[in-house]
């Protein structure tokens, strides 16, 4: 039953970390060591002076360790019984008590002071070159360069996202960067001072990147603001850090930190593909093009709730398999998907006519159902127009 | 008449009922003291289970046993069960049994109160543990229920509050308890200044029970009428603020904090003394001390915090007041390691484990001092390197100290000597495996990994499985514990009243023989 | 002794039970504790929802502070929310009006309720506002399109230490809580 249980539970890896462990053991792992031990430097100034405090207070704490329980162990060396020592009878010393009432004290302002340096440093979000907004949804980051106007939506990536299912029967190590990748990362420049605006659609998330130094909650209706200056062009990964339900441990962080001018050309092709993807609605789409790309859209953004097979949990989220809005009338459904309801987010904020054309599509063709209509992307277009942009009006 | 006199009346000419009808009915503290205790025993059991779930799928990175969604109610149900239903529920145990006997009083102030507070316990409990069972699974927005997460759960949403207003109403009629027969049942002679230090702590950890337990109650009940009835306390659309909800429940959630450890602290000054022969070091600045830490909790609270965006004022304030807690804490540790200096030692299990406690709770307490420093903080909030902290501080800290106070007194409860050997394996198994179990969590939580997350990235793998490895160890090696438990309340090596040698200089509870007489100091003991 | 022993017990026993009692209540009392605590300190950037009296500030033409202002939704609420200008460059002690612009995508009607938040939260007390859809749940009929004026000063006492200023707008939907 257990070996049942247990599945193909990967002796040969398992093997693998144990083999690590007895290297790492011997302190021949850690050259080439994959896992770290202490708080990454980061690649920040501000990542630098917290990483500075980090070993201050833990070697502070290292050194009264060691005296004190130096003592203490001396004490329990010396003054057992079996060797004969005679148990002294005080119990009182105002000035040792004293002494150790001040020192630790004096030790603790010492202590206070660079916090207090660090956190007046953080605090100053002056003048940046760059605002983004991001916003936490279940589950996954929406960025807002608020000053170039590009948006995109970013969750995790599709290879892990099947590797991550309960018994998927694929290898997490197999996956390159398992549970840290993401469809769309976040692009910034680096030696610029970027501005992350904070807030949340649904309920807490927090945001965090350990390379940059901080987390910061995101709070459904305040926004909350830090700012980074990356030192270092390169990848840096993070993960949602505040308790966000069932797929909290799934909505990782991506951030890019490229050359300003390679940072420009990302954001051109940025702006242009979101044309792209604007005028791809604007075409008719044949019913396994629809079928095949609602499949993909379905697997990023419905599966984690509806399950893969369309099943959903029962008494959480319901099936879409059968479920009466799927195989109702078209409207019914555009609609859900386009507003939401309920815990269904409003997916027409998040994606665009194409993907919302092809999952209706997918779903109504799919996951056991047959109602046998579809949608295209043309019909979707109007009805989303106005949520990217505004319609210029006169009184503007 | 009075709960007191009356209770007299009925337990005077006769012993204990016979049957479930004595358990159900008595209002004998030592009766209500071993089932607080056994209570606590099987919560440890339960909680310790789902421990032992939350590490059996962190062994390996990737999902093989659980769904994210069940992983949550877990990590939930653990604290839940661990806090209110194994730690309070054993030290209210120890307070039931042992507050009378050290203070010369025949029984607790309000006898009656003390029975119904147990089965309010028990049924709050079991309230808890059914909304396992029910549609949308048992609560999964972690043990501090933050809003708007927590408003997402299925039905079991209500039973969950409704149990943690049983679980408040039963402590703080514990705690009203308890401070009653502390300030009104005293032997003559047994000044306050005069009293073990287990009773002071208990004394103030019941005033910090009685202020902050309807705090937390009033706090479960507005997310219930944000829920049910409208409200919007914590609800932005409504003009609310879901960080006010933080605030609330950490105002009661720190001290709460103290409510967990204070108790241990009496423990350790209770043994520390026996089993170096020497009275405590500075028995008044560990009273003192006591009451400063319960002060300065009610002003730490924010640390809890950090993160969600206070004024720098704000974050200041909470840092530095919370650097401050160092101070009487350390005042503590001192004066125990001067309690031991120069003193004759002997290490039975008892004092083994505070010993542990001692050195195990202090490297808590480091990681306490490195979290108050609030630009680590935010580093190490919501990392594992949290979960590492509270652990040693609640694990080797606390639940060491129950059991160093289980071994301490069991003798005293049956009659029995427990078998040495065999708790001294108990004793190396626990302390070896709990770091096994906790100390490689620090070096996830620096390295970048997030608490309650079912699943992680393979970097991590290496110190999650030697931590379930030590997960397991641990557990397994609790049913060591509840063996030798089950076999000293049997039979055994007879003890004799004073137990330890040296004790009665110790305590009043050493006076009297072992096992305790169904009833105890009727008539007040003298005190010198 | 027993008789002396029942009254020590009930006037302490009633007089923790009435801290307890006390202590509820006061769970109850740190909501606008809060509220008055967030006034001073500006925490989570909250403001109160109520207009200001336009004042005679002399302008400090030679200060400018940056103000960005910053949209967002709650949830599925069914609107397209913008601000008509991102950013803005103004003095303290000057008013100005800017324009928000929203639009109900739905066929019937939406109650909504637009929460605002300032960063950096310090800052929130010198934002005062005369004229802001905020103040008021708004009702917008179906696919209505609606410009929304906010008529505001920044306080000439606006601290120097800061030149950066996000107002944030956050709309929720109250169409079903709602019980107009």
């Amino acid at each position: 039953m257990i070996k049942i249980m247990l599945g193909d539970f990967s002796v040969k890896k398992t093997k693998q970390i144990f083999a690590h462990l007895f290297l790492m053991l011997l302190g021949v792992g850690e050259a080439n060591a994959e896992y770290a031990l202490n708080m990454p430097r980061g690649v920040t100034r501000i990542s630098n002076d917290v990483y500075d405090l980090h070993m201050l207070i833990l070697w502070i704490c290292v050194v009264i360790g060691v005296l004190v329980f130096g003592v203490m162990f001396y004490s329990i060396y010396y003054h057992r019984k079996s060797v004969g020592h005679e148990a002294e009878q005080f119990h009182d010393n105002v000035k040792v008590e004293l002494l150790w009432t001040v020192i630790p004290t004096i030790i603790l302002v010492a202590m206070a002071i660079p916090a207090t340096k660090t956190m007046l440093e953080m605090d100053d979000v002056n003048e940046p070159d760059i605002t983004i907004k991001i916003t936490g949804w279940q589950w996954k980051w929406e960025y807002d360069y608020l000053d170039s106007g590009v948006h995109f939506f970013s969750s995790l990536d599709a290879e892990s996202n099947q590797a991550r299912q309960l018994n998927s029967g694929v290898e997490a190590a197999d996956v390159d960067n398992y549970l840290l990748n993401v469809d769309n990362p976040l692009v910034i420049p680096v030696n610029k001072k970027i501005r992350f605006l904070l807030t949340a659609a649904d309920v807490l998330h927090a945001w965090w990147v350990p390379e940059f130094g901080w987390k910061k909650d995101n709070v459904p209706g305040f926004i909350n603001d830090a700012w980074v200056s990356v030192q270092k062009p390169g990848i840096y990964r993070g993960q949602c850090a505040e308790l966000c339900g069932k797929d909290h441990g799934y909505m990782p962080i991506v951030v890019i930190a490229k050359e300003q001018a390679e940072y420009e050309q990302w954001l051109e092709e940025k702006k242009a593909q979101a044309l792209a993807e604007a005028s791809s609605a604007d075409r008719q789409w044949s019913q396994a093009e629809l079928m095949a790309k609602g499949a993909e859209v379905y697997q990023a953004n419905c599966a984690s709730c509806h399950m893969a097979d369309g099943q959903g949990v029962p008494g959480t989220f319901p099936a879409l398999a059968g479920s009466s809005i799927v195989t109702g009338a078209m409207d019914g459904e555009v609609a859900m998907v386009l507003n939401g309801r309920g815990m269904m987010p409003a997916f027409g904020a998040m994606l665009n006519a194409s993907d919302l054309a092809a999952v209706i599509s997918f779903t109504r063709n799919g996951l056991s159902n047959k109602v046998g209509d579809s949608v295209q992307p043309l019909i979707i277009k109007p009805m989303l127009a106005a949520m990217t942009q505004p319609e210029e009006d006169d009184d503007w | 008449m009075s709960a007191v006199t009356s209770a007299h009346d009925e337990h005077d000419d006769h012993g204990p009922k016979k049957g479930f009808m004595r358990w159900l009915t008595t209002t004998n503290h030592k009766d209500i003291g071993t089932m607080y205790l056994v209570f606590a025993l099987v919560m440890f059991f339960v909680g310790g289970a789902m421990a032992l779930v939350i590490r059996a799928e962190l062994f390996e990175p990737g999902l093989q046993f659980v769904n994210p969604q069940f992983f949550n109610s877990m990590t939930t149900m653990h604290a839940l069960i661990m806090i209110f239903g194994a730690v309070m529920p054993a030290f209210a145990g120890f307070a039931n049994w042992m507050i009378p006997m050290m203070i010369g009083a025949p029984d607790m102030a309000l006898p009656r109160m003390n029975n119904m507070s147990f089965w309010l316990l028990v049924a709050g409990g079991v309230l808890l543990f059914s909304t396992l069972f029910m549609e949308g699974g048992a609560p999964a927005a972690g043990w501090t229920m933050y809003p708007p997460l927590v408003l997402q759960t299925g039905n079991s949403l209500p039973f969950a509050i409704f149990s943690i207003h049983l679980l408040g109403v039963s402590s703080i009629m514990a705690a009203i308890n308890i401070v009653a027969t502390i300030f009104n049942m005293r032997a003559p002679g047994m000044g306050l200044m005069k009293m073990p230090m287990f009773v002071w702590t208990w004394l103030i950890t019941g005033f910090l029970l009685i202020a902050v337990m309807p705090v937390f109650a009033g706090a479960v009940t507005m997310l219930l009428t944000d829920r049910f009835f409208e409200t919007s306390f914590f609800d932005a659309a409504g003009g609310g603020d879901p960080v006010l909800y933080q605030h609330i429940f950490w105002f009661f959630g720190h001290p709460e904090v103290y409510i967990l450890i204070l108790p241990t602290f009496g423990l350790a000054s209770t043994i520390i003394p026996v089993f170096a022969r020497k009275p405590l070091f500075g028995y008044h600045s560990m009273v003192y001390a006591t009451i400063v830490i319960a002060f300065l909790s009610f002003v730490v609270w924010a640390h809890h915090m950090f993160t969600v965006g206070m004024p720098i004022a704000g974050e200041l304030f909470f840092m530095y007041a919370t650097m401050l807690v160092a101070v009487p804490t350390g005042v503590k540790v001192f004066n125990w390691i001067a309690t031991m200096w120069k003193g004759a030692m002997t290490f039975e299990t008892p004092m083994l484990f505070t010993v542990a406690f001692v050195v195990l709770f202090t490297l808590g307490g480091f990681s306490g001092l490195m979290l108050a420093i609030a630009p680590a903080d935010f580093q190490y909030h919501d990392s594992y390197f949290i979960v590492a902290h509270f652990h040693y501080v609640l694990v080797p800290g606390t639940v060491f100290m129950i059991i160093a106070g289980t071994y301490y007194w069991l003798p005293k409860w049956t009659g029995h000597r427990y078998n040495e050997k065999l708790a001294k394996v108990h004793f190396w198994m626990s302390t070896i495996s709990v770091n096994v179990l906790f100390f490689p969590q620090h070096f996830l939580g620096l390295a970048g990994m997030p608490r309650r997350i079912p699943d992680y990235a393979v970097q991590f793998a290496e110190f999650n499985m030697i931590s379930s490895v030590g997960g397991f160890l641990f557990g397994f090696s609790q049913l060591i514990f509840l063996y030798i438990i089950i076999k000293t309340i049997r039979g055994g090596e007879k003890a004799t009243g004073e137990v330890w040698e040296g004790a009665k200089k110790h305590g009043l509870e050493w006076t009297l023989p072992s096992p305790v007489p169904y009833h105890t100091f009727e008539t007040p003991p003298k005190i010198k | 002794m027993a008789v002396e022993g029942k009254r020590k017990h009930t006037s302490l026993v009633l007089k923790l039970f009435s801290v307890t009692v006390l202590m509820f209540g006061f769970g109850y009392l740190l909501v606008p504790i809060y509220d008055v605590f967030c006034d001073l300190t500006g925490l989570n950037g909250k403001l109160d929802g109520n207009a200001e009296q336009t004042q005679d500030y002399a302008v400090k033409t030679d200060r400018i502070v940056t103000l960005e202002m910053v949209t967002a939704l709650n949830e599925q609420t069914p609107l397209i929310f913008k601000a008509k200008n991102s950013k803005l460059k103004v003095h303290p002690g000057q008013y100005y009006t800017v324009e928000f612009y929203a639009e109900n995508k739905t066929n019937r009607p939406l109650h909504a309720r637009a929460i605002p938040s300032v960063t950096p939260g310090l800052a929130a007390e010198y934002l005062e506002k005369t004229e802001c859809f905020c103040f008021t749940e708004q009702v917008f009929k179906p696919y209505e399109r609606r410009v929304m004026p906010v008529r505001f000063v920044i306080n000439p006492n606006f601290p120097e230490r800061y030149n950066t200023l996000t107002l944030a707008y956050t709309f929720f939907d109250l169409t079903e809580t709602s019980v107009n």
